[in-house]
């Protein structure tokens, strides 16, 4: 495990791929840190798996240059570089068992003593029972597993997952997402992640990087991305989001005011991106509350009024409502089940949420960006 | 106990539809059966009764046990079988080393094309077998072109050398017979070798170079093991026609390239005693290329090839 002693940041510097005259990968500046749990975000056709690619030097950029710690690898060939993948339909060779799989990068270094790391690795992965079996014989979730096993046996200083877990059923991609992260806390080797699963992201990675069109829209945390999204791209992507446009009117004492559809809403100046001019303000559906239009509005929050429920599923935990506001927008809103009444469609309502919880966007971009996206990737 | 008599009724009124299913299989199978019986079994045993009978076409057969049938062909004629397995396998090898890299080429490099490069393949084959050879005949012939130019660049010299052809004499050389067997059986190799290539996923070969193999290794331990099948399915197809083929060796040999088929050629139709001499032929060929592809099925089956 020396290879960990030093350090093994994997640095992107600039780094463009084109294919004729599509940019798949646009001028990609990123820095991951050694051992983190890195993840890779968007939709198909945004650049992430092109990225992951010329990290492992399956392809070669267009332009810009890939650093492992100190050591550049641009042109370094696949072969010769300290990383590892675990391929999204796993790319397991049929025509050898479990265990020479798993022994394969090994054997082809020249390891000659194989048995005791073979064995090691396949009890991380809780497959020692099915060493003899052909990638065939084994479901999906222990092919993944053996795909993992193959990779970090090698003990690469960085791992690329390229959706590996696409393939799985719901309940068993929850099972693996835990058992992937615990796997990355014991070997504590760099992991980087691509996903269109925006939960998955979420479950497993310290960082996010949501990418766009061979952009980095916004790299961070789990919360800071969720809570505080940069873009309307990633508030829509990253989960729901209720935009609304809106004006600035004023700031003062940390808090900017908006003037939006004639709502005269509130957010901390920290939450938002711009203090004067043309704005979009969102809130999270789950944070926003329902009351019946004659009904009183608590001081001290952000109100939306006139609204009229169009659709309301109750779904038991929560009930998940469509609002429609007088402007013709549809808001969605999450009201836990805390056996409060639940709004029938026709229903004229009014929204209102703590304004702490507002944040506001550049309004100068397309208020839609990533809403359909994500839909698709929900698939 | 009307439960009780009435149970056996009802088995009997479905018995008859259950019957009818039960004979379908056999049904179905009894033309090929019929076929492979006339076909294959009774000139099988014909040939081996026939092997160990004496007499002359003027006189009639009779099965005496005649067993010197097969010493005296193995005395008389071994020079040809030794012809056969040795132009056979030559012919196979050749194929082999030609046809894996351009079933390679077109299975992975061909993209759009690989359909239009794969009916190229078989082209030829629309024109007979027989049209070929003797077209090759024409070609190699000693006031050609091809012969010309073999000699200008003193290729023919080099060859000479080898034992290959004799002076600047390509035809009726042992070169010329595996040259003609090799083009005639060239698609049977490619054939299947282009589909088992086909179907490897090229995310193996990513999958290969991501755990440390070079493009040699990469082919070596990956997809020359999952192309296995391929080659040795090429290979027989390649090698059974061949060892018992003689149109190449007829056409395009000389009385010194003689092959087995030949001396059965010879031995039936040119001989009024050559009957059970070119029987005994025919079942060694049969059952010697048996033994043979069964050795090397079992050869290749384990890991022993890899």
């Amino acid at each position: 495990m020396n290879t960990l002693d030093a350090v093994g940041d994997l640095r992107l510097t600039g780094l463009t791929k084109r294919f004729g005259s599509f940019t798949a990968v646009d001028d990609l500046d990123l820095s991951i840190p050694q051992g983190s749990f890195f993840a890779l975000l968007g939709a198909s056709g945004c650049g992430k798996t092109t990225t992951l690619r010329m990290v492992s030097g399956l392809e070669d950029p267009t332009a810009g240059r890939i650093f492992i710690g100190d050591t550049e690898v641009t042109t370094t060939k696949p072969y010769k570089r300290p990383v590892n993948t675990v391929f999204q339909n796993y790319a397991l060779f049929p025509h050898l068992n479990i265990y020479d799989n798993v022994a394969f990068g090994l054997r082809r270094r020249g390891v000659k003593d194989v048995k005791k790391q073979v064995d090691d690795i396949l009890a991380l992965v809780e497959l020692a029972h099915l060493a003899k079996r052909k990638p065939t014989q084994l479901s999906g979730g222990q092919q993944q597993r053996v795909a993992v096993a193959r990779a970090l046996i090698n003990q690469p200083q960085v791992l690329l997952l390229d959706e590996p877990l696409g393939a799985l059923d719901l309940k068993l991609r929850r099972q693996m997402q835990i058992e992937l992260k615990r796997i990355q806390t014991e070997v504590g080797l760099t992991f980087v992640h691509v996903t269109h699963d925006q939960e998955e992201a979420m479950t497993m990675a310290d960082t996010i990087a949501v990418m766009n069109a061979g952009r980095i829209e916004q790299l961070g945390s789990p919360e800071e991305l969720y809570e505080n999204p940069a873009t309307t791209f990633v508030a829509n992507f990253l989960g729901q989001s209720n935009l609304v446009a809106g004006t600035v009117t004023g700031k003062e004492d940390g808090v900017v005011t908006v003037d939006a559809h004639g709502h005269r809403i509130a957010l901390p100046a920290a939450r938002s991106r711009v203090e004067s001019g043309a704005v979009i303000i969102g809130v999270r559906p789950e944070k926003v509350e329902l009351i019946a239009a004659t009904a009183e509005v608590p001081a001290g929050r952000n109100v939306l009024t006139g609204g009229v429920v169009s659709d309301a599923s109750f779904i038991g935990v929560s009930t998940q409502y469509l609002v429609k506001t007088p402007w013709g927008q549809e808001l969605s809103v999450f009201e836990q089940n805390t056996g409060k009444e639940i709004f029938r469609p026709g229903t004229e309502v009014a929204l209102h949420w703590d304004a702490s919880q507002t944040f506001g966007l550049d309004g100068s971009q397309d208020i839609e960006a990533g809403a359909e996206i994500d839909d698709e990737a929900a698939k | 106990m009307t439960t009780l008599t009435e149970a056996p009724l009802a088995s009997e009124v479905l018995g008859e539809p259950k019957k009818r299913r039960n004979l379908l299989p056999y049904i179905l199978l009894a033309p090929g059966v019929l076929w492979l019986v006339i076909f294959f079994l009774i000139p099988i045993i014909t040939a081996v009764s026939a092997s160990i009978q004496t007499g002359s076409l003027d006189m009639g057969f009779k099965v005496t046990w005649n067993w010197a049938n097969y010493s005296s062909t193995f005395s008389t004629y071994n020079t040809e079988v030794v012809h056969s397995l040795i132009y056979s396998v030559a012919c196979t090898v050749i194929c082999l080393a030609l046809g894996y890299p351009l079933a390679y080429f077109i299975a992975f490099r061909g993209g759009k094309w690989k359909n239009l490069l794969m009916a190229l393949v078989i082209a030829p084959a629309f024109t007979s077998f027989l049209i070929r050879t003797i077209a090759w005949e024409t070609i190699l012939s000693d006031h050609g072109t091809v012969v010309r130019i073999m000699t200008d660049l003193k290729i023919t010299n080099l060859m000479d050398h080898l034992g290959l052809i004799t002076g600047n004499h390509v035809l009726n050389s042992p070169f010329s017979v595996v040259f003609g067997m090799v083009y005639n059986f060239l698609p049977f190799t490619v054939l299947p070798l282009y589909t088992s290539l086909e179907k490897i996923d090229p995310r193996l070969h990513e999958a290969g170079r991501d755990l440390y193999c070079s493009g040699y290794r990469t082919w070596r331990y990956v997809t020359w093991p999952l192309s296995l099948p391929g080659v040795i399915a090429g290979t027989l197809l390649t090698f059974i026609p061949a060892v018992g083929d003689y149109i190449n060796a007829y056409m395009l040999g000389s009385p010194n390239t003689q092959v087995i088929g030949q001396v059965i050629e010879n031995e039936a139709l040119r001989d009024v005693f050559g009957y059970p001499i070119a029987s005994a032929m025919g079942v060694i060929l049969t059952f010697g290329t048996l033994a043979i592809v069964l050795a090397y099925v079992k050869k290749a089956g384990s890991e022993d090839l890899l």
